[in-house]
Formats: structure tokens, sequence, C-alpha cells
């Protein structure tokens, strides 16, 4: 016996890649957007949305039989307040530089479509323990994602990676930067993202044929 | 064999194969193809893309040559100017130089020959694994990219954003004549956000001028617009005629305000661009710059408004330097990414007027603004066609309503439809 069923599974490797929450539920864009200039910034809105995700679908899925269903917008919307507040407070007192870079977008995970979207589509109508997979499973495709904007927006806007200069020195000129390589500034810039966003989702429907929408 | 029948016969073998697109382009490209269609209904014309392609192409080679002779005239202004010598443009005198023109082709022609390689051969690639025909499209914007960036943009930024605006730009909306963007001013605008040091400032401009600045007399390669910028109008040592005729420094192929006039009247008698596009873009200009004008003269302003330099020129003189003017002429009235309405035209032409000279006085990083209020135009450029389309319909409607409708011999309702429908 496995430790994961099949089902149980495919609810964490399918948002990885055939049902990714950004490119092809498209949610979750604006932070894609807003916090990819870094790769460490990336990486910890992943943790933070993974911890938010994954805690939030537990609790909901608890009380999924308790909520009366004409409120449950506001009940969602306390729960992952919660543990927004958690997260944010956590990141001011051990990360506080990376807390400022994020700024205000730790807070703004409780407007994340991918939260509210899991809550209602999965959290309401299953199990804890399958939430937390789903949660899991969700946060990581999108967290993934994040991750490869980050690393291409890192490397080529800064030229560097989780702060490490990789391809040297722009001021003092070493390592490429010595045969006359310039950072992409364009890179930094939200619209950058989004094109980087367009191509992982071109890259992915052209190796997936049926990921393409009929129109 | 020649070598038409050389590539007929390649093409033939290669049909239906991976590579066949790629014979074709060139077998097209440099002849006539011998083939025609067999059936459905069609209308046969001259003007087919190719050679549309090849009049603008036409229309630019004086600008070409001209920007080549400048990027060494001003080289060596500066190399003067360095050792404390003004120089005083004369076109026989010291312009139309073989100095000059060995420098400026040193200079000019890797651009271009790195906007054709890098262009055509995306153009190639994305046509042989679509399996569709290579389209003339990049012949045109190969043309259009060496002649609005600098002279000493680094050939690979040049590369990266080539390919950048050939894929972006253009193939990921389906190739020629699907695109949203105009592809040359897509590049232009990947260079200037990704390297803006590259793309702006008074170093960029005159070639080597980086090298140069450390002579004794510092030399200055800066712009008009960016004279302005600073509110150093005064140190500028440019005549209007000199701005006329393109003897200062700028983009390889903008500076020539006379040439691209030329090449305008040039295209609007093949009937290639669209006349109300150019226009209604200069009317465009004029207005703002009037609008400016005579804020400072109001006295809105005061002399020490970062702003005064720019908002107190001569409006007309707007239309002479930076990239107005070419923008207007080659750039505004691409048939694909502007508008398609007669009335459209006007007020597309007339709103990237407009916009130009507004975002070339207020923009704070850079004074010029042709290309991003020409890639703004290009996006609302589908909202001024529908609106103008809905608007005829509104007007034809309200007239058959109307009408009035007469009847006929007779009161069959035949009669009253037949009447109707007139």
């Amino acid at each position: 016996m496995a430790l994961l069923s099949k089902k149980d599974t495919s609810l964490i490797l399918d948002p990885l890649a055939d049902n990714n929450p950004i490119t092809i539920q498209v949610l979750g864009i604006c932070s894609a957007l807003a916090i990819t200039a870094e790769l460490k910034a990336s990486i910890v809105m992943a943790l933070s949305v993974m911890f938010v995700l994954g805690m939030g679908n537990v609790v909901i899925s608890l009380m999924r039989n308790i909520i009366p269903s004409k409120i449950r917008i506001i009940v969602q919307l306390v729960v992952v307040a919660a543990l927004v507040i958690m997260v944010d407070q956590v990141l001011k007192a051990f990360a506080y530089e990376l807390s400022k870079t994020l700024s205000v977008f730790v807070g703004l995970i409780i407007t994340n479509c991918i939260i509210m979207g899991r809550f209602e589509a999965f959290a309401l109508a299953n199990g804890p323990w399958r939430s937390f997979l789903d949660g899991i499973g969700n946060s990581a495709g999108y967290g993934l994602i994040l991750i490869i904007i980050g690393f291409f927006r890192e490397l080529l806007g800064s030229g560097t990676l989780l702060g490490f200069k990789v391809l040297g020195d722009p001021i003092e000129k070493t390592g490429l930067y010595a045969i006359g390589y310039e950072n992409n500034g364009f890179m930094l810039l939200s619209p950058m993202a989004l094109i980087v966003v367009g191509l992982i989702i071109w890259v992915q429907r052209s190796r997936n044929k049926a990921l393409i929408e009929e129109n | 064999m020649s070598l038409k029948s050389n590539l007929h016969n390649l093409k033939e073998k290669y049909k239906g194969k991976k590579m066949a697109p790629a014979f074709n382009a060139i077998h097209t490209f440099l002849y006539a193809p011998n083939e025609t269609t067999h059936s459905g209904s069609h209308v046969r014309a001259v003007d087919d893309l190719k050679r549309t392609m090849n009049t603008v192409i036409m229309a630019l080679v004086p600008v070409l040559i001209f920007g080549i002779f400048n990027a060494g005239y001003q080289h060596y202004a500066a190399v003067d100017a360095a050792n404390g010598v003004i120089r005083q443009a004369s076109l026989f005198g010291n312009f139309l130089t073989w100095e000059n023109f060995i420098m400026g082709a040193w200079t000019v022609l890797p651009l271009v020959i790195v906007s054709y390689a890098v262009g055509l051969a995306v153009e190639f690639l994305f046509a042989v694994i679509k399996g569709h025909e290579v389209e003339e499209g990049y012949l045109v914007t190969g043309m259009l990219v060496p002649l609005i960036v600098p002279i000493d943009t680094p050939l690979w930024m040049l590369a990266v954003a080539v390919v950048f605006g050939v894929v972006i730009g253009k193939e990921v909306f389906g190739g020629t004549g699907m695109n949203i963007l105009n592809p040359a001013l897509t590049i232009r605008a990947f260079l200037f956000f990704a390297y803006p040091t590259w793309m702006s400032g008074d170093k960029v401009w005159v070639h080597q001028a980086v090298d140069l600045a450390g002579g004794p007399d510092a030399i200055s390669g800066e712009t008009i617009l960016g004279y302005l910028a600073q509110g150093k109008g005064a140190e500028m040592s440019y005549s209007v005629s000199d701005m006329f005729f393109g003897f200062i420094p700028g983009s390889v192929g903008e500076t020539s305000t006379i040439l691209i006039l030329l090449g305008g009247l040039f295209l609007i008698y093949s009937k290639i661009a669209s006349w109300r596009i150019m226009v209604s873009a200069v009317i465009g200009a004029l207005v703002m710059g009037v609008i400016f004008n005579g804020v400072v003269d109001a006295g809105w302003i005061t002399e020490t408004s970062k702003f005064y330099g720019l908002m107190s020129f001569a409006f007309w003189q707007h239309l002479i330097v930076g990239g107005l003017a070419f923008g207007i002429v080659y750039m505004a009235t691409d048939p694909v990414t502007g508008a398609q309405t007669n009335r459209g035209k006007w007020f597309y032409g007339f709103f990237i007027g407009f916009i130009s000279v507004l975002i070339r006085v207020f923009n704070p990083a850079y004074p010029e603004g042709v290309f991003l209020a020409i890639l703004l135009m290009n996006v609302f450029a589908p909202t001024i066609d529908h609106y103008v389309i809905r608007g005829n319909i509104k007007r034809r409607l309200k007239r058959a309503k109307n009408a009035t409708i007469l009847p006929r011999d007779g009161e069959g309702k035949a009669q009253e439809l037949k009447a109707e429908t007139v």
C-alpha cells in the first residue's frame, strides 16, 4: 500500500502541469506579475501561499458541514485572513527585509483567486486529508510557475540568482559583463512578467495539444 | 539552367517536405513564380505584398544613405569638437565626403545586416515549423529597425530585440498581417525598456561619443530634444536649416526631415501609405505644440519649470526634430496596425501627433515619445474603427428610417418591401 492512493497522487500532481492554476485556470496572475522580480521573493511567496492554502483547505473542509451556505464567503475570508496575518507576522519577525520587499502582497494573498477558488471548488465538498493534498498541489503548481518566472526575471534582469552574482559583477565588469553583456531592465518591469507567463503557456500548450481551447 | 528554374526544381523536389517554405521563399523573393491560381474567383493586381514592401524600402533608401553620411559626419564633428573646433555643416564641403561615408557605412551597415539576418532567420524558422509560406512582412521592418536605433547600439542587443519583436510582436499573433503592434516599434520599445542607458542620454547618438568625451573639451552628442529637456536650448549650435536637412545627432535615419518628406510624398504618390494619417498626425502635433506655446505665453509656467525648455520650443519645430517625421511617414502609416477606415485614420493620425508631442514634453526620463504614441494608437486602432463603423451603421439606419417610401402602383406588400431595400 503506497502512502498515497492513485487518486490522491493526482490531486498533487495535476495542478503542477495539466491543471496548473496559473497557466491553465489563469488564476493568481496579479501576484505572479508583482513579486517575481526576485527569485527569493517568489519562493517565499510560494511557501506562504502553500501554508495558507494547505491549512485553509483543511480548516474549511473540517467546518464544511456547519458553515451556513449564505455566509460561507465571509467565513472563508476570516479563515484566510487569520492565516495570512500569521504568515505576515512570521515574515516580519524572522525575515524583515524580505517582508518589506513583498510589502502588501503578503496581505493580498487574501485576494488571491486560487485560494477562494479551491475553498469553493474543493474544500467545501471533500474531506480534510484530500483537501489538504489539493491545497498543497495547487499551491505547488502556483509556486512552480512563480519560481520559473522569478528565475528568469532575476537571472536576466539583475544577473543574480537568490542574490548571488552568477553572471559576474556589472560594475566591476567581470564574467559575462566583461564581454559587453548587460542586464535587461525590461525583465524587472511587470509587463515582461506577463510575457514570460505567456511564453510558459505557449510552451506548455505546444507540448500538450489537448490543452488548446477550441475557439 | 538558370537559377530560377533551379529553384523551381528544388521547390518541386521538396514539395510537402518540412523545408519547402524556405525554398519557396527564396524563389518568390528573387523571381515572380510561374504558378497562377486555377480555380475560384480572384482579383489579380500588380501591387502584391512584395511590391508594396519594395516601394516602402525604396522610399527608405535615401534616408538610409543620408543616415550613413550623417553617422560619419557626427563622429568627425565630435572629434573636431573634442579638439575645440566647432564644425559648420555644409552639404558638399564637409558632409558628402568619402571619409564620412566609410565611417558611417562601417557603423550603420552592421546594424542593417544583423537586423535582416536575425529577423529573416526567425521568419524562416516559423515558416518551417508552422508549415506556411514565408511572408515578405519583415523586409520593411528589417530596414526600419536600424534606422530608428542609436548608432552605437551593440549588435547583440539589436539581435535580442529583433527576436523579441518578431516573435512577441508578430508571430504569436499569427504572422505578417495579423499583428496588433508595429514590429519595428516593438523592437524599439524593447530596447528602450531593456537597455535604457544605450537608448537615451547624450552619449549614444554619436559614434564613439563615450570615448571622445574623455578629451580635454567634453563634447556633447546630445540630441536637440535632449538639450531642450535640460533647459539648455540656448547652448545649442544647430540652426533650423540644420534640423530640417538633418545635420544633427539622432537615431540613424530620423534626422533628415526633407528626405523623409520626399519619401512620404513618394509613398503618397504610389498610394502605399495613407495621406490622411500623415496629414492628421502633423495637425495633431501642431495643435499640441500650439497649446504648449500658449501655456508658456500665458505665463502659466515659469522659466524654472523643468518643462519650460520643451514647452517653449516653437510649435512647428517639433516636426523637424526627433523621430516625429520619421514615425509619422513610415511607422504610423503601417497598413496592418493602423486604422482601416478613412474617418478612423483622421482620429488615429491626429492622436499620434498629439500624444507624441505630449509625451515628448512630459516624459521625465527621455525627451521623445513618438514610438510610444504610435504603439498606443496601434492598440486603439481597432476600437477607433469599431466606432467609426458603428457610427456609419447608425447613420444609415437613421436615413433608412426617415426615408419616405413612395407606394408604387398597387398596395401589394412586395412593392413596399422592394422600395425599402433601395
